[in-house]
């Protein structure tokens, strides 16, 4: 085992103080030492996108990051979006218009949109479908996902 | 899939990361955005014993103009950065077009431009790009400096001409020159997925709509970035008509490649896009040069 590295992070606004190996992937660090298992992980080589979280406000791939690199930023996770009798507006729009089947590549999904929704708040259909052609989704064929976006950002304009 | 263990450094300079280099050698590997290197480590295909990490040095990160009309950017700038920047927007419209194209938003957060070059994938746009726009790179170790074109720095596939102990510090891109055209085209499964097949194509008329100079310069075809000198050849000092350009576009295909194949595409397929996608990027760059 190489040295461990003391790391200070912040995630969802909470700071955190660990001794890690640096080979930690931060998608691991967060599932495995915060217990925020929202981040999933799918594929570990930048494929699926099931493990995007916010970097600085950047959607990144977790699973290419180590968590040492992390060390003094800040992590935004799908835990730090909305609480289930709270739920983000993004969140809410993807329950009304069904766009989660089994959910494992939600919480990537949102994260990826939620500063994609900042930038672009009235996006039409192929921006959307651009917007999250880095998400893999093997249940929902999308339809029902560009669905929910649109309604996300009818409800963030008004 | 994990990563095999390994020490890390964190310098914030260049200086600091050129000692760590030559104090470990071949055991050691630089990290910029990672987006090659940790999936490459993660499959366990590289094991290195030392990182260093690039990420703290912001004197490498930077978009500037260069007095000549051209610009220069730093090794760790990121892809994101440069698809926003107007700066590249106005004087190198291919990087600016290529931008969208090199994987996903959440990918290009990460991935930086001198990464991008040091890994030299045969499928990388920036690759075809510098050498279409004549690109020079700047390489550096604590025993000095030295500069290299971009034609003469990629040496094959995930080769180049960078020592273990060498950073790559910075790309710079020469002006245009008047009435020049370009064109990036690229078949792809999805538009940010690797290129099956691209193509860069930058062509300069002279004052009566004849090829001065012409670039071409592929992608996802062979070793590394390859270069169509025999269409360039059919071009020169011609009138690129529409038959010119076919005639070009067919002797690409014929006699400046060696496409083979994989799960991706057949080397019969690859030939067959170089040919129609060499067309359309000269058409295109022909139409932009005559502006
Ligand atoms: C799913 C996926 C899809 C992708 N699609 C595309 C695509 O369509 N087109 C494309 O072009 N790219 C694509 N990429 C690759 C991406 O553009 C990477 O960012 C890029 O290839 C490497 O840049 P990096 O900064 O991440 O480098 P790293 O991964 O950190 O490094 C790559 C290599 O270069 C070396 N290195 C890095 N910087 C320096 C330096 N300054 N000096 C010396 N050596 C250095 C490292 O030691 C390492 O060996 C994709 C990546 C993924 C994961
Ligand atoms: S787990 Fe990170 S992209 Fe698939
Ligand atoms: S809802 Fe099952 S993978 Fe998307």
């Amino acid at each position: 085992m190489s040295d461990l590295y003391q790391l200070s992070i912040t995630v969802n606004d909470t700071e955190y103080q660990r001794a890690i190996e640096p080979r930690i992937l931060l998608s691991d660090f967060l599932r495995h030492d915060l217990d925020l298992t929202g981040t999933h992980v799918g594929c570990e080589h930048g494929v699926c996108g099931a493990c995007t979280v916010l970097f600085d406000g950047h959607p990144i791939r977790s699973c290419l990051m180590f968590a040492v690199q992390a060390d003094g930023h800040h992590i935004q996770t799908v835990e730090g979006l909305g609480s289930p009798d709270n739920l983000h507006v993004i969140q809410k729009a993807f329950w009304d218009a069904h766009g989660v089947q089994c959910g494992f590549c939600t919480p990537g999904i949102l994260m990826t949109l939620v500063p994609f929704l900042e930038n672009n708040p009235d996006p039409d259909e192929a921006a959307i479908r651009q917007a999250i052609s880095g998400n893999l989704c093997r249940c929902t064929g999308y339809q029902n996902i560009a669905e929910a976006v649109k309604l996300a950002a009818e409800s963030m304009r008004t | 899939m994990k990563p095999p263990p390994f020490e890390y450094y964190n310098p914030t300079t260049v200086d600091e990361a050129l000692s760590l280099l030559a104090e470990h050698g071949y055991d050691a590997k630089p990290l910029a955005g990672g987006q090659s290197l940790i999936p490459i480590m993660n499959f366990r295909l590289a094991q290195p014993a030392v990182l260093v990490d690039l990420n703290n040095i912001s004197e490498l990160s930077y978009i500037q103009p260069d007095e000549g009309g051209g610009l220069r950017l730093g090794a760790m700038t990121r892809h994101h950065q440069v698809e926003h920047d107007p700066l590249i927007a106005e004087r190198a419209p291919l990087i600016f077009e290529a931008m969208p194209m090199i994987a996903t938003s959440q990918i290009r957060s990460r991935g930086t431009f001198g990464g991008s070059i040091a890994h030299a994938d045969p499928s990388a746009e920036l690759v075809a790009v510098s050498v279409a726009l004549g690109g020079r790179f700047r390489l550096r170790s604590q025993s000095g400096e030295r500069e290299a074109a971009a034609s003469e720095f990629f040496l094959g596939m995930f080769a180049t001409l960078l020592e273990p102990q060498e950073l790559l510090v910075e790309a710079t891109f020469p002006a245009m020159p008047a009435r020049t055209g370009w064109a990036l085209m690229e078949v792809a499964r999805r538009p940010h997925d690797f290129a099956l097949v691209g193509v860069a194509a930058v062509l300069s008329l002279d004052d009566q709509d004849r090829c001065q100079d012409t670039r071409i310069v592929f992608l996802s075809v062979g070793d590394g970035p390859v270069t169509a000198h025999h269409a360039a050849e059919v071009l020169r000092g011609q009138a690129p008509t529409p038959e010119l350009m076919r005639a070009a576009a067919e002797t690409a295909a014929a006699d400046d490649i060696d496409p083979s194949s994989d799960i991706h595409a057949s080397a019969a397929y690859r030939r067959h896009l170089v040919k129609v996608l060499t067309r359309q990027a000269l058409e295109l760059a022909f139409e932009r040069a005559k502006l």
